[in-house]
């Protein structure tokens, strides 16, 4: 570290924990710039870490010397030089860092970076300025076939086998956005499983020409992040109205507006839960891992296919460049999710002549039938007027709009039959309960995990889908103390839940563009506790 | 292909059950009309058929066709069809909107199906008005229209449909108008038939809000001296007697003159299949008000790819290079390690 980097991050070390500095960049000039008045190295203030002060530049000007590069050159070997001591400490195989070196680099530079790399790792192993290596242990996973994977790319997969499970041309229109645009790229790559993407001329028109594909019997889908949800808001509408498939991702940023493009949010749940006009409930799926993405994006279709309803999937930038191990799915466990479309008339009028009524709904899923362009007989018109229940025909009565109004709402109520309840991990028994949604996953994972190392009981749920909630979600919070949210957002899902079960439950809130860490959220179970 | 069984359908099968409501003596019924006598000609059955509107009187269009239809947003109506065009290019897709609906808030959507070139057959109804929202100016009207959002005028420089077409290099733009339904007829067939994208402008009555918008040229006591037929491969020429035509002046520009004086071969030859759009667009601008002569007929028709037809075989194409999808092997295909 140098004073500036010091500066910025020493509030994420805990107590106790190893930090390593240049020392060489500590000079008053260095210590000025970065807004220190003295030198923390020597006044104390660093006396509960393990602080370990190495010359970096001048050791990694000395290991390049030789090769003939000048002293002011070195200085950019000597992230190389940190590298290579830090893979030493923490035991890591130098093989695949010399072999990118090798290749990423060329002539001098890639000397001179081998050698800081190699200086730096040898430094570790000779100077005896720390006790012992560490060594992190290769994760525990269940045996299977692996591949590394990204959440956008995973989401991509994923609605391509929605695709393929609802039996299905998948139809894309999108419009290039951060951190969403990988989706577009990596189906465009797909067009031999039937899938077909549009870079349309808007985010509107993405929207609008995926629900035209829906329409027509395709999987329409549309990928976008915060500012491009606004825009399709007006189609998200029309497909309540439409009741028609159709999937909205959103891979949320930092926010409002272009707010932080490259960074990470997870503060469109309001937007996706209420961004629209008039009533207009949809379902709302969550990806809480970047290999989850994969399952999210087929739960998303099966819902949106199953129900005739717009859904939203939320992703974020953590999870959409994320990446991580995914034991690979076998496709023939994946689930069907295949819909049938309506060919037969199906209602018979007193005087026995046959019609075909586009909202006459199913008695259990209360989903329309689903008849497309092509099939003779069941012509039909939808719009965004107010329709007639059963028959389909435009309707201004005041009692036809309240019961579309309640019907629509209760479609979207019912899901929560059709869906996982909510299960605790940890202690059922604890006195608090963590309810995440989302990418904050890993984060609560790693905190529960510690906090009961350290003998203090906790328990967590973490939601997948978010409307319509879990059948058995207002019980399970009810039966803790304290039921604590931790959201990259002011307290979205927090309010919803105080809202919906009349529970106290407390928000964890970051607002930085970046994740929780777990001893962020180790703080706020103890605190809750103390 | 002898064998395909052309569809033998009525009138009356394309009309809906539903009670047509615009208001008594809109130009809207002529056109209603015109394409319901048009659909049986067109040997398509009304299953295939799909109507997609926006939102303005003309966007209830499809309610009254026995298709399938969507009544859709304001000015969204090209982007959606474009979704059902590109999804299902086995199908016939018609957009209905208006000026307002398709020039205002759905600018951007009209220009960019019309260069893409997507298998759509777009009428304009053009009334110069909003008629829906009960009389504002809309981006036809003229320059100083007194609307009730322009006490004192409309300040807005009005957009020639035509022209917008042209220049976003649309591959069939037309103009016809309400009261001739032989003429309507002719020109929605030559539109339907057209692969791409074909733009249509209809002059249309709103005798509420904009009445005899259109008079000083269609009505009928005007109509031989100030409508310009365009033929193609014929000398653009007009007047009862055919004793005025159109020339192009050493300047570029072009004039209107009396054949007399310059004789026939002086006069300027339509043609519609010319790939630079420059001459149509000279033509969709001869008249620069509502009582001047104006070019009707089909100002350009060329031939280019559609759309939907090059989505549909850069998918063929990708399913003959790598082989139809496989999801096992698309999961492997980053590379793969095994955990024992
Ligand atoms: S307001 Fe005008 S355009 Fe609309 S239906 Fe009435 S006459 Fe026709």
């Amino acid at each position: 570290m140098n004073p500036a980097a010091l500066k910025a991050d020493l509030h994420r070390l805990e107590q106790n924990g190893l930090l390593i500095v240049n020392s060489d960049a500590f000079e008053a000039r260095d210590l000025e710039k970065a807004g220190y008045d003295h030198n923390p190295l020597h006044d104390g203030s660093l006396d509960t870490y393990r602080l370990v002060e190495i010359p970096m530049t001048s050791l990694t000007q000395k290991a390049t010397e030789p090769l003939g590069v000048k002293a002011r050159d070195a200085e950019r070997s000597k992230n190389f030089f940190a590298l290579g001591l830090v893979s030493w400490l923490y035991s890591r195989p130098v093989e695949p860092t010399i072999s990118w070196i090798e290749s990423r680099f060329k002539d001098l530079i890639k000397e001179s970076n081998l050698a800081a790399f190699k200086a730096g790792f040898n430094f570790g192993e000779t100077s005896e300025l720390f006790d012992h290596p560490y060594e992190v242990k290769p994760a525990e996973l269940t045996p299977g076939e692996y591949t590394n994977i990204s959440g956008n790319v995973a989401l991509a997969w994923g609605l391509v086998a929605a695709g393929q499970l609802a039996k299905l041309p998948v139809f894309l229109g999108s419009y290039p956005i951060t951190p969403a645009s990988d989706i577009l790229h990596e189906l465009s790559k797909h067009k031999n499983f039937g899938v077909r993407t549009l870079q349309a001329e808007d985010e509107i028109a993405a929207a609008g020409m995926a629900l035209g594909a829906a329409f027509a019997g395709h999987l329409g889908v549309t990928t976008t992040s915060g500012p491009g949800v606004a825009l399709k808001s007006e189609a998200t509408s029309l497909a309540v109205s439409l009741e028609l498939p159709f999937l909205l991702v959103d891979i949320q940023r930092g926010g409002p507006s272009t707010g932080l493009p490259t960074k990470t949010e997870a503060a469109d749940l309001n937007i996706a839960m209420y961004g629209r006009h008039g009533e207009a409930p949809l379902p709302i799926v969550a990806a809480y891992s970047p290999a989850n993405c994969f399952d999210a994006a087929i739960e998303a279709a099966r819902i949106a296919l199953k129900y005739r309803t717009p859904v939203i999937l939320l992703s974020d930038g953590y999870l959409a460049n994320g990446s991580e191990p995914w034991c690979l799915p076998d496709p023939a466990t994946l689930p069907d999710i295949s819909v049938p479309f309506t060919t037969e008339k199906n209602h018979v009028n007193p005087d026995g002549t046959e019609e075909f009524w586009p909202y006459l709904r199913d008695p259990e899923t209360l989903a329309r039938p689903w008849a497309i362009p092509g099939t003779p007989g069941l012509m039909h018109r939808v719009g965004g007027i107010e329709k007639e229940d059963g028959r389909g025909d435009i309707s201004y009565t005041p009692d036809n709009h309240s019961k579309m109004v309640h019907l629509r709402a209760e479609k979207v109520a019912r899901i929560a039959n059709d869906i996982p309840p909510a299960t605790i991990t940890g202690d059922a028994d604890a006195d608090v309960v963590l309810l995440g949604w989302g990418s904050t996953w890993a984060a609560i994972d790693a905190a529960v995990q510690r906090t009961r190392r350290a003998g203090t009981k906790v328990a967590w749920i973490h939601l997948t889908h978010l409307n319509p909630l879990p059948a058995n979600l207002g019980e399970l919070l009810r039966s803790f103390r304290h039921v604590l949210v931790p959201e990259l957002n002011m307290g979205q899902l927090c309010r919803i839940v105080r809202a919906e079960y009349l529970v106290d439950a407390k928000p964890v809130t970051k607002v930085q563009g970046l994740p929780f860490t777990s001893a962020e959220l180790e703080a706020a179970i103890q605190e809750t506790l103390s | 292909m002898s064998d395909v069984i052309v569809p033998i359908t009525q009138k009356k099968d394309w009309m809906s059950d539903q009670e047509v409501r615009w208001c008594p003596g809109c130009g809207d019924y002529g056109i209603l009309q015109a394409v319901q006598f048009l659909m049986p000609e067109l040997g398509v059955a009304p299953e295939n058929t799909v109507f997609i509107s926006g939102i303005g009187c003309s966007s209830r269009f499809p309610y009254y066709m026995n298709t399938y239809g969507m009544h859709s947003i304001h000015g969204r109506a090209p982007a959606i069809a474009t979704g059902v065009a590109v999804a299902r290019p086995d199908l016939d897709v018609w957009v209905v909107t208006g000026d307002g609906d398709a020039l205002s808030i759905g600018g951007n959507h009209l220009i960019h199906a019309l260069r893409r070139n997507v298998n759509l057959t777009i009428l304009l109804f053009n009334n110069r008005i909003y008629g829906l929202t009960k009389g504002q100016y809309s981006p036809t009207s003229e320059e100083g229209k007194v609307t009730k959002s322009t006490p004192m005028g409309s300040i807005d420089h009005p957009f020639n449909p035509l022209a917008v077409a042209l220049g976003a290099e649309a591959s069939f733009v037309a103009r016809t108008h309400d009261l001739d339904r032989k003429h309507m007829m002719s020109v929605f067939k030559a539109a339907h038939d057209h692969k791409g994208a074909s733009f249509v402008e209809i002059y249309q009555n709103c005798n509420v809000f904009n009445d005899a918008a259109f008079d000083e040229v269609t009505g009928k006591h005007h109509r031989a001296e100030r409508m310009i037929d365009l033929v193609h491969g014929q000398p653009i020429r007009f007047g009862a007697e055919g004793q005025h035509g159109v020339v192009m002046g050493t300047d570029g520009q072009l004039r209107i003159v009396d054949v007399a004086e310059v004789g026939e071969d002086a006069l300027l030859v339509h043609d519609a299949h010319r790939a630079d759009p420059g001459l149509a667009f000279a033509l969709a601008r001869l008249s620069h008000d509502d009582h001047s002569p104006t070019p009707f007929g089909i100002f350009r028709s060329i031939d280019r790819p559609d759309y939907g037809g090059q989505v549909a075989a850069q998918v063929m194409q990708a399913g003959e290079k790598k082989g139809p999808g496989n999801l096992a092997s698309l999961l492997r295909s980053n590379g793969t390690w095994t955990v024992g």
